[in-house]
C-alpha cells in the first residue's frame, strides 16, 4: 500500500506544477494586463511612463519566461504582491484563507451530523412516512440552487425578521464571541442544506445495498443482535463508499463556497479568488487558484487513503492461497 | 429407532408473499421433523421452497414474506411469532445455519477469527482472549491449516474450501442442537465437496448435531442424509428413509426427477424430461399441483390435493394412485 | 470417415504480472500449459477439471478470444488466417451462465440474427427465416422472436444462446459448462437437444464440466485437465471405468451419484487446488496423491499411452486404480 500512495502523491504533486502552469497561461491570455488597467483609470499616465511600468513588472517579456521567474520566486518563499490589496500576496490570502476554512469546516461538520444518522434511519426504515419525508427534503436540498436558496434566506432571515444581518463579518471584533459567529449562521445553513441534502441520500442508499448483502444475512443467523448487525456489520460497510464521496467533496469545498461567500460578503477564498481575477490581480488570482487546486488534490488523497485503509481487499491486496 | 422427540419439528408451515391483491402462500402445509444426530435432506428444484422454508425457521424469511401460518418448534417452543430480541437468543447458538456463497456470507472487512470470536463474545460472554483461544481450536478442528495464522486473515484471502470450512467452524463453534445448511457445497469444486461433506459427517458424529440439508443434488443427499424430503410447489410430495426412497420412490415427481438423470441413463440414449415447467403459484389450478406434467395424471388428481399418506415403510407420498405403475 | 475439424497442438498460455516498484518480481503464470487435443467431426470431446485448471482459457483460446502465448491451432487442418470473423463461422461458444452470456435490452430474433448480420449473410427477410428455423430447430416459439431475454426462463435462454451459436452453422461448438447452472429437469432437456443437433449438423463439441455423470452420458472421449495440463486423455467409457491417473479416480470418486450407501468419511482427496502462480515442482498433483514417491517431487509425467487412453503418471503401469462406484446405471 505504500507504494501505492507514494504513486498517487507524485501524481498529485505533477498535477500541481501542470496546474500552475495552465492558470499562468490563462491569466496571461486574458485581455488586458493590470497596466492597461491603470491607464484606464489614469488618464495622464504618458506611454512612456506604461512601457517603464511594464518593464518594472516584467509584463513586457514572452509568457513561459515569466512563468519561470515565478517559478523560481515561489521556490524562494515570494509569492508575488497583490496589486489589489497593495501588499504581499500570502498575507491578503491567509486571513481569507482562515475565514473560508471556518465556514466550511463547521458546515462540513454539520453536514456529516446530520446526514449520516438520517440516511441510517431512512435505509432502515425504507419507504416509511418518514422515509418518504427525508427523500424529499434530500431531493429540495439538492437541488435548489445555492445562490437562490443564499437570497432566500437573506430574504427571510435578514429583511422579513431582521434576526440575522445579511452579509459581512465582525470587522474589528467588537461583536465579542456571538457577534463573530452571527455572521457565519446564514452562510453556514446554506453550504449545510445543500450538503446534507446530497450526503443523506449517498448514505441512504449505501446503507439499503448493504444491508441486501448476504454477509448481513449470516450475521442475523448468528443472533448477535440487531445493533451489532446494523453499526459494525453493515455501517462499516456502507461507510466505504460515503467517506470517499465526502473525502472528494472536502476537496471541492473550498472553490464550491465561492457563491455563498460572494452572495453574503464574507472574506473567504472564494470572494478572493472573484475579485482577484475580475480585478486582474495577476499574482493573487494564480496564488489562490493553486491553494484552490491544492485542497481538492488533498481531498482526493485523503479519498484514496480512506478507501485503501478501510478496505482491507484493497489494503492487502489479493488472495494469499 | 427414531427418538419420537425432534429436536425440531415444523408443522404445517405456510410461507406467504404479497401477490395477487393479497397474500400468496409460497410454501403452504409443510412439516418436518429434525432428530438428534440425523440428518433431513430437503430437496427439490430451483422455485420450490426449499431456501424459504429453511430460512424461516430463523425467523429469517425475506421481506415482505412472513410466515402466516403453522408452528416451528424447537425443543418444544414454537419460534414462530417470537420477536427478533427472543430469536436472537437461539440463532448462532442452538440453531445455527450455514449458506451456499462462503465468499459473500462472510463480512469482508472482518477477520474470519473476528467473525468467529464474536458468537462466542454475545452467546457465551466470553471475553476477546479466552474467545480467540476457542476459535483458533475450533477452526483447527474442521481443519483449516495453521489455524492460528489463518484466524487473521480476512475471507478474501482463503480458497472457498477453506471459507466454507471457516462457515461451518462459525456455526458449530457453540455446539448447537440444529445446524441448517443451505447448499452450502452446490458453488464449490467437487473434490471439495466431498471434503465439506466428510467434515459435516465427522462434526454431527462429534456432537450429535441435527443437520437440515438443503440441496437440489440427489447424489448428495443419497451420500448424507438419513432421511429425505422432497419438495415441488410449495409443498412436500414425498418424505421417508434417504436411500429407500431414491431407490423405491412412490411419488410420480421423484421418480421422474430420478429418471432424468443422466447417471441414469444409458450412455448416448436419450434422456427422458419432465415436460412443462414448474407452475405459477399466482395461477395454481385446483388438484394436484404436478398433475400437468405427471405422466400418470388422471381425472380425478385435478379434482383435489393429496395429502401424505403412507406409502411403504415409513415412507410417505402425496399422491393419489401411489403403486400404480411402478 | 470422421475428420479432425480442430486441433489444438502444444497450447500454451502464460499470463505474466509485475509487482513492485523497487525490487520488480515478475510472476508468471502458466494458464495453459502444452495442451494438445483434437476434435472431430460428429464427437463429443469433454475437457474436465476444477476451478484453477485452465479449461475456460484454454476454451477462449480455441475460439480465438485470447491469443496463445505458444503453439498452434489448426481448423480443417489449417492454420485461421488473421481474421477472426472467418473463424467465427467455423468455432462458435455457448457460455455457462444463461442469465449473463444475453444482453438484457436485445430482443430474442436480434441476439439471434446479429451473427448473420456481422457476417452480411443474407437478405433481412432471408435473415428472418432462418432465424425463425432456429427457434425450431432449439424448441422455442416462433413467436418468441420479439421478446427479451428477461422473459424466459434458465433452460429457456441456453436454448436462445444455442440458437445463436447455430446461425453461422458452425462446425465446432465450444461449450463450457453450458447445463451446470440449470435444474436437473432441464438439464435433460438440454442434453438431449445438444444430442439432436449433434447427430443433425454433425458437430463436434467440446464439452467442458466439472459433472462425471454427464461426462459418463453425453461425450465419446474425455480429457482432465490439472494445472493447465492434460493428465489423462481417452474414450470416456474406457477412461471412467479404469482410471489411470488418481486424479481422475478422485473425480469420479466424489462425483454425487445416488448412492445406496451413506457416505463414510476419509474418502476425500485431500488439500486444496493448488495455486497456479506458484505450481508444485515435478508433478503437479503429487502434494496431493497418495501414490506419490520421491521421483514424483522432481520428475514432470509426460503424456502418453497406446490405444488412444494416454495418462501423465510415472508409476501409471503400476497403479491399479478402480473408482469406488460404477458412474453408469444410476446406482453406486
Amino acid at each position: 500500500m505504500i507504494r501505492f500512495l507514494i504513486a498517487r502523491l507524485s501524481q498529485a504533486i505533477l498535477v500541481l506544477f501542470i496546474m500552475s502552469y495552465v492558470i499562468y497561461g490563462l491569466m496571461g491570455l486574458m485581455p488586458g494586463d493590470p497596466i492597461d488597467l491603470m491607464i484606464s483609470s489614469t488618464p495622464d499616465m504618458t506611454s512612456e511612463d506604461a512601457a517603464r511600468l511594464k518593464a518594472l513588472y516584467g509584463l513586457d517579456k514572452p509568457l513561459t519566461e515569466r512563468y519561470f521567474n515565478w517559478l523560481g520566486a515561489a521556490f524562494d518563499g515570494d509569492l508575488g504582491y497583490s496589486r489589489l490589496r497593495s501588499m504581499p500576496v500570502l498575507d491578503a490570502l491567509l486571513p481569507a484563507l482562515g475565514n473560508t476554512a471556518v465556514l466550511v469546516g463547521v458546515s462540513f461538520f454539520l453536514t456529516l451530523l446530520l446526514a449520516i444518522p438520517i440516511g441510517i434511519y431512512g435505509a432502515l426504515h425504507p419507504y416509511s412516512k418518514t422515509d418518504y419525508g427525508i427523500n424529499l427534503f434530500a431531493f429540495v436540498g439538492v437541488s435548489i440552487p445555492s445562490f437562490w436558496q443564499a437570497l432566500l434566506l437573506i430574504m427571510v432571515f435578514a429583511v422579513l425578521l431582521g434576526w440575522l444581518p445579511a452579509g459581512g463579518t465582525d470587522i474589528g471584533g467588537e461583536g465579542g464571541a456571538w457577534g463573530g459567529l452571527i455572521y457565519l449562521i446564514l452562510p453556514i445553513a446554506n453550504l449545510t442544506i445543500n450538503g446534507v441534502g446530497g450526503h443523506t441520500r449517498y448514505m441512504r442508499a449505501s446503507m439499503i445495498e448493504t444491508m441486501r448483502q448476504d454477509f448481513i444475512r449470516t450475521a442475523r443467523a448468528k443472533g448477535i443482535g440487531r445493533k451489532r448487525v446494523v453499526f459494525k456489520h453493515a455501517l462499516r460497510n456502507a461507510l466505504m463508499p460515503v467517506i470517499t464521496i465526502i473525502a472528494l467533496d472536502f476537496g471541492n469545498l473550498f472553490s464550491g463556497a465561492l457563491i455563498t461567500e460572494t452572495i453574503f460578503a464574507y472574506p473567504g477564498m472564494g470572494k478572493l479568488i472573484f475579485e482577484a481575477v475580475m480585478g486582474n490581480d495577476f499574482n493573487l488570482a494564480l496564488v489562490a487558484l493553486l491553494f484552490a487546486t491544492f485542497f481538492t488534490l488533498l481531498g482526493n488523497f485523503l479519498a484514496d487513503v480512506a478507501y485503501a485503509e478501510l478496505d482491507p481487499r484493497i489494503r492487502l491486496g489479493g488472495k494469499s492461497r | 429407532m427414531k427418538d419420537p422427540n425432534p429436536i425440531l419439528a415444523v408443522r404445517n408451515l405456510e410461507i406467504s408473499f404479497p401477490g395477487n391483491g393479497g397474500m400468496l402462500p409460497l410454501v403452504s402445509e409443510l412439516s418436518l421433523d429434525l432428530q438428534r444426530g440425523r440428518t433431513l435432506g430437503l430437496v427439490g428444484e430451483s422455485g420450490c421452497g426449499k431456501t424459504l422454508t429453511s430460512l424461516s425457521i430463523l425467523g429469517l424469511t425475506p421481506a415482505p414474506g412472513q410466515v402466516t401460518g403453522g408452528e416451528i418448534l424447537y425443543a418444544g417452543t414454537n419460534l414462530v411469532n417470537k420477536s427478533e430480541r427472543e430469536l436472537d437468543k437461539y440463532r448462532g447458538d442452538r440453531i445455527a445455519m450455514i449458506f451456499q456463497e462462503p465468499m459473500t456470507a462472510l463480512n469482508p472487512v472482518f477477520t474470519v477469527g473476528s467473525q468467529i470470536a464474536e458468537v462466542l463474545i454475545v452467546h457465551r460472554g466470553f471475553s476477546n482472549a479466552v474467545a480467540w483461544d476457542k476459535v483458533v481450536q475450533m477452526l483447527d478442528r474442521v481443519g483449516i491449516p495453521d489455524a492460528a495464522k489463518r484466524a487473521h486473515a480476512y475471507p478474501h484471502q482463503l480458497s472457498g474450501g477453506m471459507r466454507q470450512r471457516a462457515m461451518i467452524a462459525m456455526a458449530m463453534v457453540t455446539e448447537p442442537d440444529v445446524l441448517i445448511a443451505d447448499e452450502p457445497t452446490t458453488a464449490l469444486d467437487v473434490t471439495i465437496q466431498a471434503q465439506i461433506l466428510d467434515l459435516m459427517l465427522e462434526m454431527q458424529a462429534a456432537l450429535g448435531t441435527a443437520i437440515l440439508f438443503i440441496t437440489h443434488d440427489l447424489g448428495v443427499v443419497s451420500e448424507l442424509a438419513d432421511d429425505i424430503a422432497v419438495m415441488y410447489a410449495g409443498k412436500v410430495v414425498e418424505t421417508g428413509p434417504a436411500r429407500q426412497v431414491l431407490s423405491t420412490p412412490q411419488h410420480p415427481y421423484t421418480r421422474a426427477l430420478i429418471e432424468t438423470l443422466p447417471a441414469s441413463a444409458k450412455p448416448g440414449s436419450r434422456l427422458p424430461t419432465i415436460e412443462g415447467m414448474v407452475p405459477d403459484l399466482a395461477t395454481l389450478p385446483t388438484g394436484c399441483r404436478f398433475a400437468d406434467r405427471c405422466n400418470r395424471v388422471l381425472d380425478d388428481c385435478r379434482m383435489a390435493q393429496p395429502e401424505l399418506e403412507s406409502a411403504g415403510d415409513n415412507q410417505l407420498a402425496a399422491c393419489f394412485h401411489l403403486g400404480a405403475g411402478q | 470417415m470422421t475428420h479432425t475439424v480442430l486441433e489444438a497442438r502444444n497450447l500454451k498460455r502464460h499470463f505474466i504480472s509485475h509487482h513492485g516498484l523497487i525490487n520488480r518480481t515478475t510472476q508468471c503464470v502458466q494458464a495453459v500449459d502444452d495442451v494438445s487435443l483434437e476434435l472431430k467431426a460428429g464427437e463429443t470431446l469433454a475437457l474436465v477439471g476444477e476451478s484453477g485448471c485452465g479449461k475456460s482459457t484454454l476454451a477462449r483460446c480455441l475460439t480465438l478470444l485470447d491469443k496463445p502465448t505458444a503453439g498452434e491451432i489448426l481448423i480443417n487442418g489449417e492454420k485461421p488466417k488473421n481474421d477472426l470473423k472467418q473463424y467465427c463461422r467455423n468455432v462458435q461458444m455457448i457460455f455457462q451462465d444463461p442469465y449473463a452470456s444475453l444482453n438484457p435490452r436485445l430482443p430474442v430474433g436480434v441476439i439471434i440474427a446479429e451473427p448473420l448480420v456481422i457476417h452480411k449473410i443474407g437478405s433481412k427477410q432471408e435473415r428472418r427465416n432462418k432465424v425463425l428455423e432456429l427457434l425450431d430447430v432449439v424448441g422455442l416459439r416462433r413467436s418468441d422472436i420479439n421478446r427479451y431475454p428477461h422473459q424466459f426462463s434458465g433452460g429457456q435462454r441456453q436454448r436462445i444462446s444455442i440458437a445463436r451459436a447455430l446461425a453461422l452453422n458452425p462446425a465446432v461448438i465450444i461449450a463450457d459448462e453450458p447445463v451446470s447452472a440449470l435444474d436437473v429437469s432441464i438439464q435433460s432437456q438440454i442434453l438431449n437437444l445438444f444430442k439432436e443437433l449433434q447427430e443433425e449438423f454433425n458437430l463436434a463439441y467440446l464439452f467442458i464440466s466439472h459433472d462425471m455423470a454427464v461426462v459418463h452420458y453425453f461425450a465419446d472421449r474425455v480429457a482432465v485437465m490439472y494445472l493447465g495440463s492434460i493428465v489423462e486423455e481417452g474414450v470416456t467409457e474406457k477412461t471412467l471405468i479404469n482410471p489411470l491417473h488418481p486424479y481422475t479416480r478422485a473425480l469420479i470418486d466424489a462425483a454425487p451419484l445416488i448412492s445406496k450407501v451413506k457416505r463414510k468419511h476419509g474418502d476425500a482427496l485431500k488439500g486444496d487446488p493448488p495455486s497456479p502462480l506458484d505450481p508444485p515442482s515435478g508433478c503437479r498433483f503429487h502434494p496431493r496423491c497418495s501414490y506419490a514417491i520421491e521421483a514424483c517431487r522432481s520428475q514432470r509425467p509426460k503424456l502418453e499411452g497406446s490405444g488412444g487412453h494416454k495418462v501423465a503418471c510415472s508409476l501409471s503401469d503400476s497403479l491399479h486404480l478402480t473408482p469406488r462406484r460404477r458412474l453408469e446405471g444410476g446406482w453406486a
